[in-house]
């Protein structure tokens, strides 16, 4: 059992690195337009070199 | 004045002399942009947002642009000599419509603050409960002693931080409806939670086996899931309702020292001398002083002929001029205009309608008392019975969690949510939040006549009774004017294939009509005073005088708008009473109810004969849907149990409205209905279902045979089915 030590605080941390990726996209305003971001990631105008 | 408004970037108060080159630079960008914002109703497609955006950066003076698919916006960040006529005629050049939208009036819906707020508590809910539920699952799969105990105490670390941050709006609600003395669905969910937490604590520090950190974290999750997607949907109605308001850039043009200057309408003063262009709504309430014209006053009174307007003539907000520019001193601006005040009178008959009890509220009002006394009567049974503190607690605890309002909690929103994301993708707008459980109990449709029924452009009817030679000199002397009795007659003529005659010497009069010559004959085309007909005709009309010849009239009707016949006959066949009320001319009127073969209607109604009959309608036990646009309709409008009025409505009579029709197309409201019954069909469904689920687990729970297993899966369970059963709204 003492594989627990490490082990819950493993899941911990990883289920927080999840909630801040979360809360950086709320931060960075990713959910203003979530239905042109689903087409544009088709539209291969910005495909060699990022939009400037 | 910006530099004066700028605070200091310098470290040293020497430095604040001389303004670094970066810190100009900087500034000078802020004041020389501007921010255009653009509504785009046409784009659909990720190709659209490339033609767009292109097509805007290659305009000379525009920095960025970016579209924005889900609200079909484009922000640009352009040099301030960018017009957003001129972009607009850009975008228009490639095939896409574009409006131009107040960017003051938006700025409200760029950041959604509240929305964020709900989103950023229900992620740290969702991983909390996430990683006490594994820990939960290792204890009822048979984990004990210490080990529990462990699991026990990591799961409180992790739920007292997570319940105090995610669970303030329940407290803040609770907390409110506590301190006027009520008791709302928030105080049930923040006494579940706290006596949840509280109990688990007790048990876990004297080891016990049982403790509900899971359950009130889950709680927490799915009822702040509700208030998430409650949100969303209101959020949705109010930045298309906002857009709708920021489509009327308010502007006029005022004459200051010889020279015309546009300027806000909040910014025109009592006494300035306002021009208003033809085709131009009046700004301000005021006196004419200068030139005649007609003014088109359907959406203040629903008549739908042109009065005649000239010098002393008195004008309200709201009216269109139609044919001669016109100069109009200012008597009231703003707030005081009557088109102001009529939107006040809206306001305080809008406190009316919040004696409407919605069914959740109807719901709660059963609940929250039910549940405190059933968990209190549970907590004094056990306790007379056992004797023994911790067991009542306990149990009290849990017939608060398993009657957990999550389902409750979610029956309402998640319906609401899919009915309306249904009805806007055909074209109306929800924006109150019981509108549609009042609209799934109308019987009665009121429809006003004028711009709601019919579209407000006239039509010619009495084409067939004239000579080919007179179309010919009509169609010549009704292209050279915008009336729009002048349009229609002359896009009838075109359409039926008609050339126009040689008049020459063609000239338009205001507020008259248009002459010329005609093979040498003086010739007119205009009102019946100025072409000396007798007035005959009821019927708006328009009448050609040629020299030495008796007048004739060429008469109009009102053009029905798309979709009007099939939505009339869709609610009769539905077994709606259909009226006609309409301030109109009681010919025109009965012509139209008979075209619809609504046998009901009333014409000639002033504002307040609308409102009274709607009262009395509502007096016999009817729920009314009211249809109306106009000034005349919004105290009905506001009276009526639901209302729904068309996007090209005026402000007041949007603002009254539960529902805004966003197409020209008016058989959208017929399915509404339907679906708005539907959806009350839903939610009661979804309270039985919530209340199946009580009714089975709460005796477990009384009689202390609940364990935190039971609590868990009665909630996901039941919030599971609650949530599918409202996706299965058509």
């Amino acid at each position: 059992m003492n594989i627990l030590t490490y082990l819950i605080p493993i899941s911990l941390l990883l289920g927080g690195v999840g909630l801040l990726g979360f809360i950086y996209t709320i931060r960075s305003n990713q959910y203003d337009d979530p239905e042109g971001d689903s087409r544009r990631i088709l539209n291969d105008e910005w495909d060699d070199h990022p939009k400037p | 004045m910006a530099d004066a408004a700028r605070p200091s970037i310098a470290a040293c108060p020497a430095c604040s002399a001389a303004p670094s080159a970066e810190a100009l630079a900087e500034r000078d960008v802020a004041v020389r942009d501007a921010r255009i914002a653009l509504s785009l109703p046409t784009i659909h497609c990720s190709a659209c947002i490339a033609k767009v955006e292109r097509a805007l950066a290659a305009y000379p003076g525009v920095h960025e642009a970016r579209v924005n698919l889900t609200l079909k916006r484009a922000q640009v960040d352009a040099a301030p000599e960018v017009m957003p006529q001129d972009l607009i005629a850009a975008l228009d050049a490639i095939g896409y419509e574009a409006h131009e939208l107040d960017p003051g009036t938006i700025a409200a819906t760029q950041t959604d603050k509240a929305g964020r707020d709900l989103l950023m508590r229900l992620a740290v809910a969702g991983f909390a409960a996430m990683n006490v539920m594994l820990l939960s699952i290792s204890v009822w799969s048979g984990a004990a002693d210490a080990t529990r105990d462990m699991f026990h105490w990591i799961s409180a670390a992790i739920t007292l931080p997570t319940i105090a941050f995610s669970g303030q709006p329940f407290f803040r609600n609770a907390w409110a409806a506590l301190r006027h003395g009520q008791l709302n669905m928030d105080v049930p969910i923040t006494l579940a939670i706290v006596l949840a937490v509280i109990t688990s604590l007790w048990e876990t520090s004297l080891s016990g086996a049982h403790a509900y950190f899971d359950a009130a974290l889950a709680l927490t999750f799915f009822l702040l899931a509700g208030r998430y997607l409650d949100h969303r949907t209101r959020a949705i109605a109010r930045s298309a309702a906002e857009e709708l308001a920021a489509l009327e850039v308010p502007r006029a043009m005022v004459i200051r020292d010889g020279a015309e200057v546009q300027l806000p309408v909040a910014e025109v003063a009592v006494g300035d001398i306002v021009a208003v262009r033809p085709g131009g709504r009046m700004p301000v309430d005021g006196e004419i002083v200068s030139g005649t014209s007609e003014l088109d006053r359907s959406l203040l009174t629903g008549e739908t002929v042109p009065v005649f307007a000239a010098p002393g003539q008195a004008v309200s907000a709201g009216e269109v001029n139609l044919t001669g520019p016109l100069q109009v001193r200012a008597t009231a601006v703003g707030a005081e205009t009557s088109l102001h005040r009529m939107a006040d009178l809206v306001a305080i008959a809008e406190s009316g309608r919040s004696r409407y009890t919605s069914l959740a509220d109807r719901a709660a009002k059963l609940y929250a008392p039910g549940v405190h006394i059933l968990s209190a009567l549970s907590f004094l049974g056990w306790f007379l019975y056992t004797w023994d503190v911790r067991t009542a607690l306990n149990i009290a605890a849990a017939v608060l969690i398993i009657t957990c309002p999550c389902a409750l909690g979610l029956a309402v929103p998640a319906v609401t949510t899919a009915a309306s994301g249904r009805l806007f993708k055909r074209g109306m707008l929800i924006k109150h939040s019981t509108a549609l459980e009042r609209l799934a109990a109308v019987d009665t449709v009121v429809f006003d006549k004028t711009g709601t029924l019919t579209e407000g452009t006239p039509e010619l009817t009495n084409m067939g009774s004239h000579a080919r030679a007179d179309l010919q000199i009509a169609l010549a002397l009704a292209e050279a004017s915008a009336h729009p009795l002048s349009r229609a007659l002359a896009q009838a003529a075109r359409g039926a294939g008609i050339t126009p005659a040689k008049v020459t010497d063609l000239t338009e009069v205001p507020g008259y009509g248009t002459q010329g010559l005609w093979q040498g004959l003086r010739v007119r085309l205009g009102r019946a005073s100025w072409v000396e007909a007798p007035h005959a005709t009821v019927e708006t009309a328009a009448w050609l005088s040629v020299e030495g010849r008796a007048p004739q009239a060429f008469t109009f009707s009102d053009r029905l708008r798309p979709g009007a016949d099939e939505a009339v006959r869709a609610l009769m066949d539905a077994g709606k009473r259909v009226i006609l009320i309409s301030g109109d001319s009681t010919q025109a009127v009965e012509a139209l109810a008979a075209r619809l073969g609504i046998t009901d209607w009333l014409a000639e109604a002033l504002p307040d004969d609308k409102l009274s009959r709607i009262e009395q309608l509502s007096q016999e036990g009817r729920n009314v849907l009211m249809v109306g646009d106009g000034l005349n309709d919004t105290a009905a409008l506001a009276a009526a149990h639901v209302s729904i009025s068309p996007a090209t409505a005026l402000d007041a009579a949007r603002v009254a409205s539960d529902i805004v029709l966003l197409g020209g197309d008016l058989s959208p409201i017929a399915q509404a209905l339907d679906t708005a019954r539907a959806a009350t069909r839903r939610i009661r469904e979804n309270f039985r279902i919530a209340t199946a689920y009580n009714i089975i687990a709460v005796p477990l729970a009384v009689a202390g045979l609940a364990t935190p297993l039971i609590a868990a899966l009665a909630m996901s369970a039941s919030s599971i089915t609650v949530s599918l059963n409202a996706l299965r709204l058509r």
